[in-house]
């Protein structure tokens, strides 16, 4: 007769925790960070149409790290959820916070209850009309939700991304300013990251109403040079 | 709200009417079956559009009327739909402008989910299910005749397009007029219309048309001094949308005014 399997809550929690993490860890990190007139992020990402960085509203952005597929998915979700309530409510009504909640709700679910969790850190950022208002949430695996102030790293290493980060951002940073430190600490002084394989977009609020812009790697390397 | 999410076979892509319709939250009051005349709704007049050697320049007057009445002096009939695209209504104006809201967020929504703008044609299109979508509305008098301009960035030219009631979609060459006061509009326009104007003799020519539907067709409202309230004027081209500043218009329609003056001398 075959012994039925039990297999402990806690190992349970624990064996998909580490496949989660070890699917993240094996892709390349970005960082966003508060700079004076918004928001930038800064992704280390080899593919030019293959998006990390992506418009989800007026004010808000994602970014996702991990399985692609899976991150894209969440984006597409939160791109319908935003542009449904603006079209139901006001513009005025969507806002980052909820967005996260709402993400956060649904990884939460589908890492205890299927067969296998998402390998995806996501982040949502929104700006504020003015540097205060300015909000950043990072959404992990299972559903955990981060309030992050001034800047954030997610994805392979995040840790040590970050640490780097805590020294070197500084506040009211210019835009060249802000991409040069995210290079920086992307790349940890060790290597050198060329333009061809950075993603950079960011939320400005001196862009009108659609705030979200991509910085182009034509327009990227006069920056990269200034700094 | 909950995160809309969808099985491989039922996802609607980028199409925002089909999201709609999936979550069910299709707008019902665009189907329904109303007498427009009885219900006294106000109805948006004259719009036109032609093309200059760079873009297109759209026009339309501000004034919304319900019968006989006057009610609304500042309506705003031509509209930005993206970047490069301009949207102008004609028709029943509660319709219009919830087609017209749904248009821009169609675009949008397309842009932001496939990462890239819809084509100048793929746009037309869209806009051509949605108006065929009012038919119904449309058989109980509540007609929405639009008109679709806009800057091809693949062909580099301005193109234009105007509707029919069930959604029929026509390219125009050059000009086109749509509305209660289209026929005086389009004859300024053909009248004055050369294959090489400008972007500043264009926007005369549709201050001009504007003026002369609104001479002769009560529903089409003027420019109003008094007010300061101007027809909406705007130009797209390579750079995009540009809506002319009232007090550009202001010195055009002043012009127009003093021209008119001089021809009417008494005797």
């Amino acid at each position: 007769m075959s012994m039925p399997f039990y297999v402990a809550p806690e190992q349970m929690m624990k064996d998909r925790a580490d496949y989660a993490r070890k699917g993240i860890a094996r892709g390349r990190a970005l960082v966003a960070m508060r700079y004076t007139d918004g928001i930038v992020i800064v992704a280390e990402n080899a593919s030019e149409t293959l998006r990390k960085v992506s418009e989800i509203y007026d004010r808000i952005a994602f970014a996702g790290v991990g399985k692609y597929n899976e991150f894209d998915q969440l984006r597409v979700a939160g791109i319908r959820a935003a542009d449904l309530k603006g079209f139901q409510y006001s513009r005025d009504d969507v806002d980052a916070r909820s967005l996260a909640n709402s993400y956060a709700q649904m990884l939460g679910n589908i890492f205890t209850h299927e067969m296998k969790p998402m390998e995806v850190e996501i982040l949502v950022a929104e700006v504020g009309p003015d540097g205060a208002g300015d909000q950043m949430f990072h959404i992990l695996y299972d559903g955990t939700v981060v309030d992050e102030r001034n800047y954030a790293a997610i994805g392979g290493d995040a840790e040590s991304i970050r640490m780097r980060l805590a020294d070197q951002w500084e506040d009211a940073m210019g835009i060249a300013a802000a991409i040069n430190v995210g290079v920086a600490v992307l790349s940890g002084g060790e290597r050198e990251i060329p333009a061809a394989d950075l993603e950079v977009a960011t939320l400005s609020r001196s862009n009108g109403r659609r705030c979200f812009e991509r910085v182009t790697e034509s327009d990227l390397e006069p920056l990269l040079s200034d700094g | 709200m909950a995160m809309p999410f969808f099985a491989p076979g039922e996802d609607p892509g980028a199409n925002f009417p089909d999201l709609l319709r999936r979550i069910g939250l299709e707008s019902t009051a665009l189907n329904a079956a109303y007498d427009a005349v009885a219900l006294g709704v106000p109805h948006a007049t004259t719009c036109v559009a032609l093309r200059y050697d760079n873009g297109v320049v759209m026009a339309g007057d501000r004034r919304a009327t319900a019968g006989n009445l006057i009610s609304h002096r500042t309506m705003e009939k031509v509209v930005q739909a993206d970047r490069h695209s301009g949207v102008a209504i004609a028709g029943s104006a509660g319709p219009a402008m919830e087609m017209v809201r749904l248009f821009q967020l169609q675009l949008e929504h397309y842009e932001k989910v496939e990462g890239s703008s819809l084509s100048l044609e793929g746009k037309a299109n869209q806009l051509s299910a949605m108006v065929r979508g009012n038919l119904p509305a449309a058989m109980h008098g509540m007609v929405v005749v639009p008109i679709f301009a806009g800057y091809d960035l693949i062909r580099a030219t301005g193109r234009l397009w105007d509707f029919d009631a069930t959604g029929g979609r026509y390219e125009e060459r050059d000009h086109v007029a749509t509305g209660s006061g289209s026929l005086q509009a389009s004859t300024v326009i053909k009248v004055g219309y050369r294959g090489d104007l400008s972007r500043d003799e264009a926007v005369d020519l549709a201050a001009r048309s504007i003026w002369e539907a609104a001479d002769t067709d009560s529903a089409t409202g003027g420019p109003d001094a008094l007010r300061g309230i101007y027809p909406v004027v705007a130009a797209i081209d390579a750079d995009g949308w540009t809506r002319l500043d009232d007090s550009d218009l202001a010195d055009r329609y002043g012009r127009i005014v003093r021209e008119v003056n001089d021809r009417s001398e008494p005797r």
